[in-house]
């Protein structure tokens, strides 16, 4: 009995042995989580609001289209005119192909026809080169095509 | 047995303090990466390419529901201007036909809504056009869903219940190859 309420007196300092294994929990939810930007926006893409909205589900079956301005940064290169961004280079309309492909090679045989090609287009570029990138879509069989858009909270 | 208790004596425990501190920093490092946003969007399906012209097809007119939006982003409904705000309902109205008026759609069915853009029509427009036109059809779903007793149309029913709801009223939006006149330069 003694040796117990020896021991209850003396206040021992809370260990703090198991605070990193909290932090390392928080840290990999985070790691788990976080998606690096894949590629650095040459073009200015904010895209229009929509109400229909759809999640895509499986990142890596998807690849994504960027079409808009060049930035101020770009302007001097490639102009004001609407350009096509593949990966991280602007490119043109007959190197879609190439890209489809690079992106078709890096996954399994079953999961190729679930592919989705996620278009980010700024609102204010003109539906001209939109429909040329719709065609080569067409063309290279790639038909589903998700228009990116943020959700819409105010009436039309 | 000798080295052995004289290690034990001088192996002291690990530190272990800093090591919160190693978490951290890491733990800020990918708070700081992370971008939790998912990508929404409106889904489509393209039609395969072919390169015959597409046949050509006798429609009755009251059947088509012909949507044009021009360079100006003006819209042409059923060859008449039309408001944005008011597409919706007026999709809805002529795929139902609720009051069985001789100038729309016989059944959903048989009901085709034509779209068609200019190259310089803007993209904002072109998928506020689109959006209203889809989200006729889901409205209709979601009724059709609401009759036959479910909460409401969605990817969480029975296949069976929206290959129901989908055969009654089939979404037919037919994209036509846009004109050219405001291309931009």
């Amino acid at each position: 009995m003694s040796k117990f309420r020896k021991k209850g007196k003396s206040m021992p300092a809370i260990s703090t042995a198991s605070l990193p294994d909290i932090i390392f929990m928080l840290l990999f939810f985070f790691m788990v989580v976080t998606v690096m930007r894949e590629s650095e926006l040459k073009v200015k893409v904010q895209v229009p609001q929509a109400t229909e909205l759809t999640k895509l589900e499986q990142k890596s079956l998807v690849n994504y289209i960027y079409i808009g301005r060049p930035t101020k940064k770009f302007q001097e290169i490639y102009g004001t005119a609407p350009q096509l961004q593949l990966g991280d280079k602007i490119s043109k309309i007959n190197d879609l192909p190439l890209f489809l492909e690079q992106h078709k090679t890096t996954l399994p045989e079953v999961m190729r026809s679930r592919i989705t090609s996620s278009i980010r287009v700024d609102g204010d570029v003109t539906m001209g080169i939109v429909q040329d990138v719709k065609t080569e879509l067409r063309k290279q069989g790639q038909l589903r095509v998700n228009y990116s858009a943020r959700q819409r909270t105010d009436d039309l | 047995m000798a080295k052995n208790s004289s290690r034990s004596r001088v192996a002291t425990e690990i530190n272990a303090s800093s090591m919160a501190d190693i978490a951290f920093l890491l733990l800020i490092f990918f708070l700081v990466t992370t971008t939790i946003d998912v990508d929404k969007g409106i889904l489509v399906k393209l039609p395969p390419w072919s390169n015959e012209p597409p046949p050509e097809m006798k429609l009755n007119s009251r059947n088509v529901f012909s949507v044009l939006v021009n360079a100006n982003n003006d819209l042409l409904v059923r060859k008449e201007p039309a408001d944005i705000a008011k597409l919706r309902e007026r999709t809805k109205e002529f795929i139902a036909n609720p009051s069985g008026q001789a100038d729309l759609a016989e059944k959903p069915t048989k009901a085709i809504i034509s779209l068609k853009n200019d190259r310089g029509t803007s993209y904002e427009t072109y998928l506020e056009v689109y959006n209203e036109l889809k989200a006729a059809y889901s409205e209709l779903w979601d009724d059709e869903a609401k009759a036959l007793g479910h909460p409401g149309y969605s990817d969480d029913l029975p296949l069976s219940v929206r290959k129901q709801i989908k055969g009654k009223i089939p979404m037919v939006l037919s994209e036509a190859e846009p004109t050219a006149f405001g291309e931009e330069k």
